[in-house]
């Protein structure tokens, strides 16, 4: 959800953009972190475990905890609370540790 | 490859403040930033900052962060290279970095400022891995730099200073907050922000903790009880809490990463937060030419990060051969000692003890 009023801090408007999360398509600002646009859209698991599969949200914020990697535009382990959100991304949950499209 | 007087890692207040003092004694710099913006920590602190007039008390961190890069903007001798992560730093006094493009960089400093911040800690409690439950200082930056609440109800764990002015912040964004838990005895932060969030109802239970986080795949409550002077939950005494977020405020830990890798000597410092660097009076490490400022040399806070800045920027322009009046350097460690005098300061003088050489 995004706050609406607030008594010291004002909203600068930024293009609205759309972007695909497991195949949804949903709106989010552009050039704020995916995991952003992902929580103001209400989706707060963001990966499950590697090992027990327990489900993983947003913590940091900082790029430094790696609780929020997902699978971007194909590309495995990207840490969506630092990554900036541009129009027609695929965002993707990654299964355990992410595989890169490598050809053989 | 890049050479310069001064390398700073981190634009937060301590590199920024440090990039300015060694700048206008004549230093090339160059300033490394992995964010987009400068500013680091400074950039969600919407309220106003305390201490004296020097270190800009009743000004919001918001706006410092913007005095500190317009002041930086005029001298022509400070490259600021944002988004550009440090990624080591090498026996042949090389420092790597990764720009925006994509490309790895070299530069060879003749002093080198790590300026490289903290991170939130985590406490042990059932569920304690579960979405809705953040870092206070990641929920911070959601809000006041991004626009977008962590949900409706919130429980705050920890009664310190972060924990209380990001209660207000939460309710200034709309959100409600249930509740702020602290298991000492006492609230650590100030008055002033205590007193804000107990006008505005906000109930903080000392002696109290968290037991566990209700949920399957994200937070629906929290389970807190009243804790004994053993920090074991006291029978009896458990509530449970109707929330959608848990708020962790439980300290900060310095990001000393690339410290160890460049071969400084560490140890660690319950006081300060983790592990940190030795340092002598100038706030250089045992390695000649790096020097360590702000929350990564040991935690404190924003007003103390800029002191240091100032007396680290001081030291690598000396070091590299321009003229640094004596005078600065006293006015800067003055400046640390008043701000470290108070009972609050305890631990941090305790700490700085061990640490010093």
């Amino acid at each position: 959800m995004r706050i609406k009023d607030h008594p010291i801090l004002s909203s600068q408007p930024a293009r609205t953009v759309t972007f695909t999360f497991e195949g949804r398509t949903l709106e989010g600002q552009e050039g704020e972190p995916i995991a952003a646009a992902l929580h103001n859209a209400g989706i707060k698991v963001l990966r499950h475990s590697p090992r027990l599969n327990r489900p993983r949200g947003f913590f940091c914020a900082i790029g430094n905890c790696s609780s929020c990697l997902m699978v971007v535009n194909g590309r495995p382990n990207v840490r969506v609370c630092v990554t900036p959100l541009s129009q027609g991304m695929k965002i993707e949950y990654q299964e355990g540790k992410g595989n890169l499209d490598v050809e053989d | 490859m890049l050479k310069t007087d001064v390398a700073i890692v981190g634009a937060g207040p301590a590199g920024l403040s440090a990039a300015i003092k060694a700048a206008s004694f004549g230093a090339d710099v160059i300033i490394l930033e992995r964010d987009k913006w400068l500013g680091g920590q400074l950039v969600k602190q919407t309220h106003s900052f305390f201490g004296s007039k020097n270190e800009y008390a009743g000004i919001r961190g918001i706006d410092i962060a913007n005095i500190f890069a317009d002041e930086l903007e005029k001298m022509e001798n400070v490259q600021i290279m944002l988004e550009t992560p440090a990624l080591g730093y090498y026996e042949d006094n090389i420092l790597t970095a990764y720009s925006p493009q994509g490309k790895m960089l070299k530069i060879k400093p003749n002093t080198l400022i790590f300026a490289t911040g903290a991170m939130e800690k985590m406490i042990p409690f059932e569920n304690n891995d579960l979405p809705g439950i953040y870092g206070a200082g990641a929920v911070q930056t959601l809000m006041n730099v991004y626009g977008v609440v962590p949900g409706e109800n919130v429980l705050m764990i920890g009664a310190g200073n972060i924990g209380l002015i990001v209660s207000y912040q939460l309710v200034q964004a709309g959100v409600d907050v249930a509740a702020i838990v602290e298991a000492l005895p006492e609230i650590g932060g100030y008055w002033v922000h205590a007193s804000k969030v107990r006008r505005m109802g906000i109930p903080i239970l000392t002696n109290h903790s968290i037991i566990k986080a209700l949920g399957k795949e994200q937070v629906q409550g929290a389970v807190v009880a009243q804790i004994d002077e053993k920090w074991q939950p006291v029978k009896e005494t458990a509530r449970e809490f109707q929330v959608d977020t848990i708020c962790l405020s439980v300290g900060l830990s310095p990001l000393i990463e690339l410290l160890w890798q460049s071969g400084c000597h560490i140890v660690y410092s319950k006081e300060l937060g983790g592990y940190v660097p030795i340092l002598n009076e100038d706030l250089e490490t045992t390695v000649p030419g790096i020097y360590v400022a702000g929350d990564a040399s040991g935690i404190e806070e924003a007003t103390s990060a800029i002191i240091e800045g100032h007396l680290t920027g001081c030291a690598a322009a000396k070091k590299v051969g321009y003229e640094v009046p004596k005078e600065e350097f006293i006015k800067a460690r003055k400046g640390l000692e008043s701000l470290r005098a108070g009972p609050v300061s305890q631990h941090i003088r305790k700490g700085l003890s061990l640490i010093r050489r």
